[in-house]
């Protein structure tokens, strides 16, 4: 057993088990940030999915807000659970995922004009959101029917443990995603479409279904990490889940940690999520936006310092070191 | 092998080919020539499944491949070298043969296919943990071959494989290619460089703006007035 593969367990069983430490009063607040981590970890997982092979989304904002809204509206409006909400969601997603995805890559829209494109989708998603304001209470958001008590038809509970525990799960499904198809041969053919469309369909590889499908896998987990936030939220805003705002949002974390590899999402994430908080805490309401501002500082750098990301840096640091050391021997 | 009848292909509402009708024959080694823009990518293109062609019909052993998709089309043993060599440059050189053999009968016969290539064109082998962007341009054209070989394929359709080359490397190339021919592939070439591609081929076919104009052995294509003025420049 290798040291990683210990590193890797002690930090499962810690994460595990951290529920049952004593924490006194920051309790809640603690589990609040952790949940946050897992489930925005997750989405941007989902999201580097696409990224790492160039699909380069800017509007994932519309897959977290159309799987957020169904499975609410759904419950709100006809009791139907979460559960099956899901499913409808998924199917939703999914379909507008190939919507999207479809005539891009018939038509060549690659690049900076297949993020222009996603962009779009995003606010459209947002203003779609605010313009039903019957169903969707418009800007102001909505608050999803509380069940009253504990329930596992409406996935509603009051001790965060029960989501921290659903969150650790969704983040270990999303890795386990990853990790399939980085083992894949449709990495192989994603990087091959990634570097260049004409030479991958000239190999014999079927582009727009390899496009397609890798979108249509983002989305959905997208819709997933979506419904899971407004679950544990119990609110929905077109603002938190749709649109420009959020959607760079995910951009930004996986960029920061590293889109090419298993951890740079999550770690990506959770610096941004403490950064933010750090940042609220030191200048609280003092300096309106000093918060923001410092946060986008920073993110410049290390876009500009570290582009494979913190954790991809610091990863191709620890296997660079290792080759530069003279040869054991192989035989004893 | 492959026979194109009265195809007609374009862009949007640009006709770029017009009632192209031709044959190549097992074991043949075949040129389309022509200038700048006369149709030759096009045409490459319509045969490899890049682009549907508008009207006409398309058949390779007897099958017919009019408006079959890229992916098939390779998988019915017609490889494309595509103009500008379009290799994968981040990836290394050992990874980017693997990417030739992507379908799943090519990836049967991996290991021989790449001892095959290796045996072809020797530099690959040397080269092969090396980033295929960091290769010269005539190496990186060997692996465009090499790549289009690891498909299996009977057909190979080379796009203007002396582009951007130097002189040198240019008769290289050539020479390479004859090899390539004499491994037993038929081959359909285009080519700007009418006097070296003429010396290769055993037919060639003159293409200008957009029609077939003339069709004939190479040497006595070679001997016409008409082309020796117009494209070997003697």
């Amino acid at each position: 057993m290798s040291a990683g593969r210990v590193g890797v367990g002690v930090l499962l069983a810690a994460l595990v088990a951290a529920p049952f430490v004593p924490m006194g009063g920051m309790r809640q607040y603690i589990f609040h940030v952790l949940i946050q981590i897992f489930v925005w970890s997750f989405i941007g997982g989902a999201w580097a999915l696409m990224g790492r092979f160039g699909l380069v989304s800017l509007g994932h904002g519309a897959f977290l807000g159309l799987g957020a809204y169904t499975t609410t509206l759904l419950w709100n409006f006809f009791g139907l659970t979460p559960w099956l909400g899901a499913l409808v969601a998924v199917v939703l997603t999914a379909a507008l995922a190939v919507i999207v995805a479809y005539p891009c890559s018939r038509f060549q829209v690659i690049g900076h004009y297949f993020g222009l494109v996603t962009l779009a989708v995003g606010e459209v998603v947002r203003l779609l959101i605010i313009a039903e304001r019957d169903w969707t209470g418009g800007s102001l958001g909505l608050t999803v029917r509380p069940a009253g008590a504990d329930s596992l038809v409406a996935v509603q509970f009051a001790d965060k443990r029960v989501f921290y525990y659903a969150a650790l799960v969704l983040w270990a499904l999303g890795l386990w995603v990853w990790h399939r198809v980085d083992r894949s041969m449709a990495r192989s053919a994603m990087e091959a479409i990634g570097e260049d469309e004409t030479a991958a369909a000239s190999v014999g590889i079927h582009v727009t279904r390899f496009k397609i499908a890798i979108t249509v896998l983002s989305a959905v987990l997208t819709a997933v990490g979506g419904i899971a936030y407004a679950q544990y939220i119990a609110y929905v805003n077109p603002d938190t889940l749709a649109g420009i705002g959020v959607s760079l949002r995910i951009v930004f974390a996986v960029v920061l940690g590293g889109m090419y590899a298993l951890l740079g999402p999550t770690v990506g994430t959770a610096l941004t999520i403490a950064l933010a908080e750090v940042l609220r805490v030191v200048f609280g309401i003092t300096y309106v936006g000093m918060a923001e501002t410092i946060y986008g500082l920073l993110l410049i750098v290390f876009i500009i310092f570290l582009p494979s990301g913190i954790y991809g840096s610091v990863r191709d640091l620890l296997r660079r070191r290792p080759r530069s050391q003279p040869a054991a021997p192989v035989t004893a | 092998m492959l026979e194109l009848r009265n195809v007609t292909a374009g862009y949007g509402a640009f006709t770029a080919l017009w009632d192209v009708s031709l044959d190549v024959a097992a074991g043949e080694a075949v040129a389309v020539v022509g200038p700048n823009g006369a149709g030759k990518t096009t045409l490459l293109r319509v045969i490899s499944g890049m682009i549907a062609p508008r009207a006409g019909a398309l058949t390779f052993e007897g099958a017919s491949l009019t408006g079959r998709p890229a992916y098939e089309v390779v998988a019915h043993g017609i490889a494309h070298v595509p103009e500008g060599r379009r290799i994968f440059p981040m990836l290394t050189v050992a990874d980017n043969l693997k990417m030739g053999a992507y379908l799943k009968v090519a990836r049967r016969a991996y290991a021989e296919s790449l001892e095959r290539v290796f045996a072809l064109f020797p530099v690959l082998s040397e080269r092969r943990r090396q980033r295929a962007g960091s290769l010269s341009g005539g190496e990186q054209q060997m692996l465009a071959v090499g790549r289009a070989l690891m498909s299996r394929p009977r057909l190979v359709l080379l796009d203007e494989p002396s582009m951007g080359l130097a002189p040198v490397m240019v008769l290289r190339l050539f020479d390479l290619i004859r090899r390539v021919r004499e491994e037993g592939y038929t081959i359909l070439i285009v080519e700007q460089n009418v006097r070296q591609v003429l010396k290769l081929v055993d037919r060639a076919y003159l293409l200008e703006a957009g029609h077939l104009k003339m069709e004939g052995r190479a040497e006595a294509l070679a001997e016409q007035d008409f082309v020796r003025k117009a494209y070997v420049g003697l």
